[in-house]
């Protein structure tokens, strides 16, 4: 929204990592406008359910075409508005609950088709709108409302999630450096494919992991965010594979696999076999 | 004796040829200028399995699959022991001697079907010595039926005439055979060439071939008896340059992608049948709360959950009209023929521009198989409509106002968020209680936008009518033919628009004593539905996975409207 609405009664807490994001989300998008010159309009930002997905709501300036709709359904619904107007850009926003949990049956064949989008998971490892319950990212045995006595299941791991199901562009970012997240999503538009930008961004009211990440020295405790080193080769899948489980948090890219068509573009070559035939003559393939 | 139609069943394992006998009788007879209409049933698996397709051949136009069966064609021992008691008296029993004898049965006779078409040369000739021995039986001349092996297996290739030849052996070792059992079942009327142009379509095909001619662009869907053949159409046939069909992983990923498309200004569409509308539930709600045009094709089947997957009901319609949580009702448009099936898609599509949100399309298992010669869809009648398209510059909010607005599409000014939570005009979720009734209201008076008086009136001065819905439309119109045929004094209404119902229609129905409508499900849907907007309405009702019979429908209507005038009397 890009003036101040009276009705729009949604606040995230002071200090939550998602308006970070929301700043790099903004400068990718206006990174973009100026490199290209396509209008903010030609920009779509499909979002999910919970506090993240408030984001569409509470991006500033120059506003881009937004849609909020149903609780983990980001993916397909992006799929819809990509393969009906290639020419859009087309960027997911969502948290860890909405993506990995009820919608992570949408990534492993988004992952497949290689759909030409960027999705940018905020993962808090909470549910934060619904105060406070666990979630994929939860870690195993921490205490949250719904799991009182401890989480009895495993956290999930996102990054190698992706790289298994075959995304073809992953980066790690963070929210508390948005010029450099914003880099990162900015790489993740311009890949011709799959793009995870997957980014720690703490609720500060439930899960506040901000110091685990940053570290601080007068407690003893090492940050868990490291640097992707320079060498790194990203197009290396046992190399990304490594990086993702090693201990601490990269912020760079991961992997990406620039050799692979994305979805549109398979889609181009099948069309080019297939007969073209207007009613009129399919209406005649059925006269007798 | 003359005929002027006749009921051929064939029935035996899945994979015998039991459906490409039906549909090869019905097309070798429409080419002659006969009309036929079949009825199938499938058995829930790739191969075998009990199965049984059914084939009317009339001189006149059919309505209904029909009642008796004339002939039963039966390829195994379990076939005849199942389809027996449907043929009539007087009716006969060809089955095939290569697999069963029998003995003692004096209406039935044995053709030794296998045999016959090996001794052509040709194994896969079986189908064409059946239907040399049912012309025969109907005193068909040869030549129709050498026609049609001509049109279908003349196709260029070396060995053309091959083909030909020993198809048309099958022809006359069937009839031969035939000849000397002795049996005859009567003449054939000869048909009446219809002068104007005819196509020959399924149900499923005919919704495809509507929704391509009303300008549809894009198509996902999943599969899922019986709505797949409309995904695989679509996968061939809706290409080129702006188009998208394509299979997704579920009927979750179908809705949301489709709600993306429409979003983004397209025609979209998807079909399938109960499981999948139920997943979709929520998405239907989206599409009606962030304003969305979008077309579901529901292809009912039986029951709740796994249900009937193969087998024909009408007991989608609650779930359809309300398909979401929430205060939401959608448009829904039910066909009850193949030709509406085309023209029942074009509206959907017309629907859901015009009024800018989801619209329902309800055919049945039973529509979507049968094969049926129509009056071919005249393209230049088809109208598509189009959206109602923001184009202006800026100041403007996409829900702007209390009724339809236009709508920005992705790319050009006028950004907004489409919302699925309640949202202020420019799409910001808001919670004030104003909003709510603002917006809830604009919703709903979007349907005022899709009130039609598009429906059949007949003898419409009775007090009591018959008005059936859906597929149960042609068992139910020849009973009423047949109804007043014995002088029964009711009338009859018929539409496609189930919601919103055409006005004119609804005032007529309020003024009636009775509204008997035939229905095939448990609860009566549509009579509840009826009596909801003032209407007496009361169901015939039948849930056994089959259609109609004409007759049922006859007996019910007399005792329904005696049972009335006798209380009008009484009161």
């Amino acid at each position: 929204m890009s003036k101040k609405n009276p009705e729009y009664d949604f606040k995230w807490c002071p200090g939550c990592g998602d308006f970070g994001v929301r700043r790099a989300l903004e400068l990718a998008m206006i990174n973009r406008l100026e490199e290209t010159g396509k209008p903010m309009e030609n920009n779509v930002v499909v979002a999910g359910i919970g506090c993240s997905g408030n984001l569409v709501h509470l991006l500033e300036g120059n506003q881009p075409y937004g849609f909020h709709g149903i609780h983990g359904r980001t993916l397909p619904v992006a799929m819809g508005v990509k393969m009906a107007r290639p020419e859009l850009n087309v960027v997911v926003v969502a948290g860890d609950g909405d993506f990995l949990s009820i919608g992570g049956e949408h990534i492993g064949p988004q992952a497949a088709r290689n759909l030409n989008i960027c999705a940018v998971v905020m993962d808090n490892g909470v549910y934060g709108l619904t105060k406070g319950q666990s979630s994929p990212t939860t870690q195993l045995g921490t205490v949250t409302s719904s799991t009182p006595y401890g989480k009895i299941e495993a956290e999930a791991d996102p990054l190698e999630l992706y790289l298994t199901l075959g995304a073809s562009f992953i980066a790690s970012g963070f929210s508390g450096q948005p010029r450099e997240l914003a880099r990162l999503i900015g790489q993740g538009m311009d890949h011709e494919g799959f793009a995870m930008v997957h980014v720690q961004s703490p609720c500060t009211t439930y899960n506040d992991t901000f110091e685990l990440m940053k570290g601080n020295a007068r407690k003893g405790i090492d940050p868990l965010l490291y640097e992707v080193p320079e060498d790194h080769d990203a197009s290396d899948r046992g190399a990304a594979f490594e990086m993702i489980h090693r201990r601490g948090v990269p912020m760079g890219v991961i992997y990406k696999d620039e050799t692979r068509p994305s979805l549109e573009q398979r889609m181009v070559e099948v069309r080019g076999k297939a007969p073209r035939r207007s009613v009129d003559e399919l209406m005649d393939s059925f006269a007798f | 004796m003359q005929m002027r139609d006749f009921v051929v069943r064939f029935a035996g394992e899945g994979g015998q040829g039991v459906v490409t006998s039906a549909e090869g009788l019905a097309q070798a007879s429409t080419q002659v200028g006969y009309h036929a209409l079949t009825y199938a049933t499938f058995p829930s698996q790739i191969l075998g399995g009990p199965t049984w397709t059914q084939a009317r051949i009339s001189v006149d136009p059919i309505l209904s699959a029909g009642d008796d069966v004339d002939v039963l064609v039966a390829f195994n021992r379990e076939a005849y022991d199942t389809h027996r008691e449907d043929v009539r008296d007087g009716g006969l029993i060809i089955y095939n001697s290569n697999d069963f004898e029998l003995e003692g049965d004096d209406r039935s006779y044995g053709l030794a079907i296998d045999e016959l078409a090996r001794s052509t040369g040709n194994n896969r000739a079986a189908n064409m010595v059946i239907m040399g021995a049912l012309a025969h039986l109907v005193s068909m001349p040869q030549t129709y039926l050498e026609e049609f092996v001509e049109a279908r297996f003349r196709r260029g290739r070396a060995n053309d005439d091959e083909i030909i030849d020993s198809n048309n052996l099958a022809l006359k070792l069937g009839r031969d055979e035939t000849a000397q059992s002795g049996f005859v079942l009567g003449d054939l009327t000869p048909p009446e060439m219809p002068e104007y142009p005819q196509v020959m379509l399924k149900g499923n095909e005919a919704v495809s071939l509507g929704a391509l001619a009303a300008g549809l662009e894009f198509y996902v869907g999943y599969p899922i008896s019986p709505a797949t053949t409309i995904l695989v159409f679509m996968e061939r046939n809706l290409v080129g340059e702006d188009k998208f069909a394509y299979q997704v992983s579920s009927e979750i990923e179908s809705i949301t992608a489709i709600l993306g498309a429409g979003y983004a200004g397209k025609k979209a569409m998807t079909a399938t049948a109960g499981p999948g509308f139920s997943l979709m539930s929520e998405g239907l709600g989206l599409g009606w709360m962030a304003e969305i045009p979008l077309v579901v094709v529901d292809v009912q089947r039986g029951g709740p959950a796994t249900g009937l997957p193969t087998k024909t009901e009408q007991s989608d319609l609650l779930a359809c009209m309300y398909p979401a949580h929430g205060d939401v009702r959608l448009p829904v448009i039910a066909v009850g023929t193949v030709e509406e099936c085309f023209f029942g898609a074009v509206k959907a599509l017309n629907w859901a521009e015009r009024y800018q949100g989801p619209v329902i399309l309800m055919t049945e298992m039973a529509l979507a198989e049968r094969v049926q010669n129509i009056h071919r869809p005249d393209l230049s009648k088809v109208q598509p409509e189009g959206r109602l398209v923001y184009d202006g510059n800026n100041g403007y909010n996409r829900y702007q106002g209390n009724e339809l607005s236009p709508m920005p599409l992705p790319g050009s000014p006028g950004a907004y968020v489409a919302n699925g939570s309640e949202h202020d005009e420019m799409g910001d979720t808001t919670h004030l209680p104003s909003r709510h009734i603002q917006m809830t209201e604009r919703r709903f008076s979007k349907l005022k936008l899709l009130e039609e008086n598009d429906y059949e009136a007949d003898n419409s001065d009775e007090p009591v009518m018959v008005m059936p819905w859906g597929g149960s439309k042609g068992p139910a119109l020849e009973a009423y033919n047949q109804l007043r045929e014995q002088g029964v004094p009711v009338g009859w209404y018929y539409t496609m628009n189930l919601n919103p119902l055409p006005p004119a229609l609804l005032a007529e129905l309020k003024q009636k004593e009775l509204v008997i409508v035939p229905e095939l499900n448990y609860q009566g849907q549509f009579s509840g539905i009826l009596r909801s907007q003032g209407v007496n309405a009361v169901s015939i009702t039948q849930y056994t996975g089959l259609p109609f019979k004409v007759r049922d429908l006859v007996a019910q209507i007399t005792e329904m409207n005696n049972s009335h005038r006798k209380e009008m009397v009484r009161a």
